[in-house]
């Protein structure tokens, strides 16, 4: 049986379709629905194409970047660090001509691999989330929005343009379609801000490391307190637990020289 | 739904999350997309979506209705190949063939935004695609020669440079 789809042509069309987000699958840029469909993992009998809904734009208004969610992550590279290269670092040219900030901010985490290479990012810079669903439009940090993303149609994300940035990835050929592990780092004013991705099921905030920023080789060790490494196809936690602690560090110090 | 699907028009019958891939090689049996991993791993099954690279196996067909589809069949045909088939031709740039079309795609698309005729340029290029017979320094070589503009007299051509003669003429 094929699904109902419904082809929402703007922003408002798209939040009512969707509604309170039940019984309902998107369809962003397609890099990860797709796969399940084409494997037969899902069968939706509702399912709403965002292609044509108008949500791709990267807009800047002061120090404030509000970015869409069906923005491509083609778009997103001549962004500063962090975003921009992470961005780059994703998959190959052609999936970041596809796959979008909203659809890889939602990415559910399969076992064999780590997913949302943005999350990382998105939390070093202390993005907020505009979304739509059950209760109506809310804006929530990310932290908060991907404990809570089931049922959320994600509308835009905002972030204030970081007065210095790092990103650093785990970088070997095998890994190129995922991001196996990764750091990205923020200054704004005194305050310095660090997330993880591949370092757990989702993006995850180096709280220890934050602490020590002034310190990186203290606040590299003190990392490994804030994440949950795990075993998977792309490296196992032993390699990530002695790999991690040079991401953060060259990470720190770039952020240092930068700025 | 339709597509325009190398300067024709087609009409779609396949449901419209049915992928582009299936929609290209079992409605409208255009088969040089090829169906290689079907996640978007291998770039086999690239096409141009009005001139930029995608992934059809990742392509709800409904997300290009109205689009400009652009397969190898449309780049050109075997008395009018395009630099970067000419290229490929010359170089011997292909073995089984099974990437073939989609490099070539890509290719076309990488050059056509003025890439450069640098290897490590076009290697990050090609990055998505995947050869199956490992034969990366021919292709490579052949993008970067068409990249310069090279002319070849393929008519002239009593083999392919990679062609080994056999006493007898076989080959």
């Amino acid at each position: 049986m094929s699904a109902d789809v419904m082809i929402p042509y703007t922003t408002e069309a798209a939040i009512e379709t969707y509604g309170d987000g039940a019984d309902i699958t998107v369809i962003a840029g397609g890099t990860i629905v797709m796969q399940l469909l084409n494997y037969r993992r899902m069968a939706p009998e509702r399912a709403m194409l965002l292609s044509k809904a108008g949500m791709s734009y990267v807009n800047r208004e002061g120090p404030t970047y509000t970015i869409g969610a069906m923005t491509p992550l083609s778009d997103l590279i001549g962004l500063a660090a962090p975003l921009g290269p992470c961005a780059a670092n994703v998959a190959d040219h052609e999936i970041q001509y596809q796959a979008t900030i909203g659809g890889n901010l939602c990415a559910p985490t399969p076992p064999e691999h780590p997913s949302g290479d943005l999350q990382g990012p998105l939390i070093a810079l202390r993005a907020t989330v505009r979304s739509t669903g059950k209760g109506g439009i809310r804006r929530d940090g990310v932290e908060d929005f991907l404990a809570n993303k089931a049922g959320r149609l994600v509308l835009d994300i905002s972030f204030d343009a970081p007065q210095a940035g790092a990103f650093r990835a785990l970088n070997r050929p095998h890994t190129r379609q995922f991001t196996a592990l990764a750091v990205s780092g923020v200054r704004s004013g005194d305050k310095i801000s660090l997330a993880a991705t591949g370092a757990g099921p989702t993006g995850i905030r180096l709280a220890s490391a934050e602490a020590l920023a002034a310190d990186p080789a203290a606040a590299a060790e003190a990392a490994l307190n804030d994440v949950a490494m795990r075993d998977d196809s792309l490296a196992s936690a032993w390699y990530r637990e002695r790999t991690f602690p040079t991401l953060v560090s060259a990470v720190l110090i770039e952020i240092q020289e930068g700025s | 739904m339709n597509i325009r699907l190398n300067g024709g028009t087609v009409d779609i019958k396949s449901p419209p999350l049915t992928s582009l891939l299936t929609v290209l090689r079992e409605e409208l049996n255009v088969t040089s997309p090829k169906r290689g991993c079907d996640q978007g791993g291998c770039g086999a099954c690239t096409v141009l979506v009005d001139g930029t690279p995608q992934r059809t196996c990742l392509t709800p067909v409904a997300a290009v209705d109205g689009a400009e589809i652009t397969t190898i069949e449309g780049l050109g045909d075997s008395e009018n190949l395009t630099a970067v088939q000419q290229s490929f031709l010359h170089h011997g740039a292909a073995q089984c063939g099974f990437c073939t079309p989609s490099m070539i795609i890509a290719a076309t698309a990488y050059l056509d935004g003025d890439g450069s005729a640098e290897p490590e340029a076009i290697q990050e290029a090609l990055k998505g695609h995947l050869c199956r017979c490992t034969g990366y320094q021919k292709i490579i070589s052949a993008v970067s020669a068409a990249a310069t503009k090279s002319e070849f007299d393929l008519t002239s051509m009593t083999a392919s440079p990679n062609t080994v003669i056999l006493p007898g003429g076989d080959t």
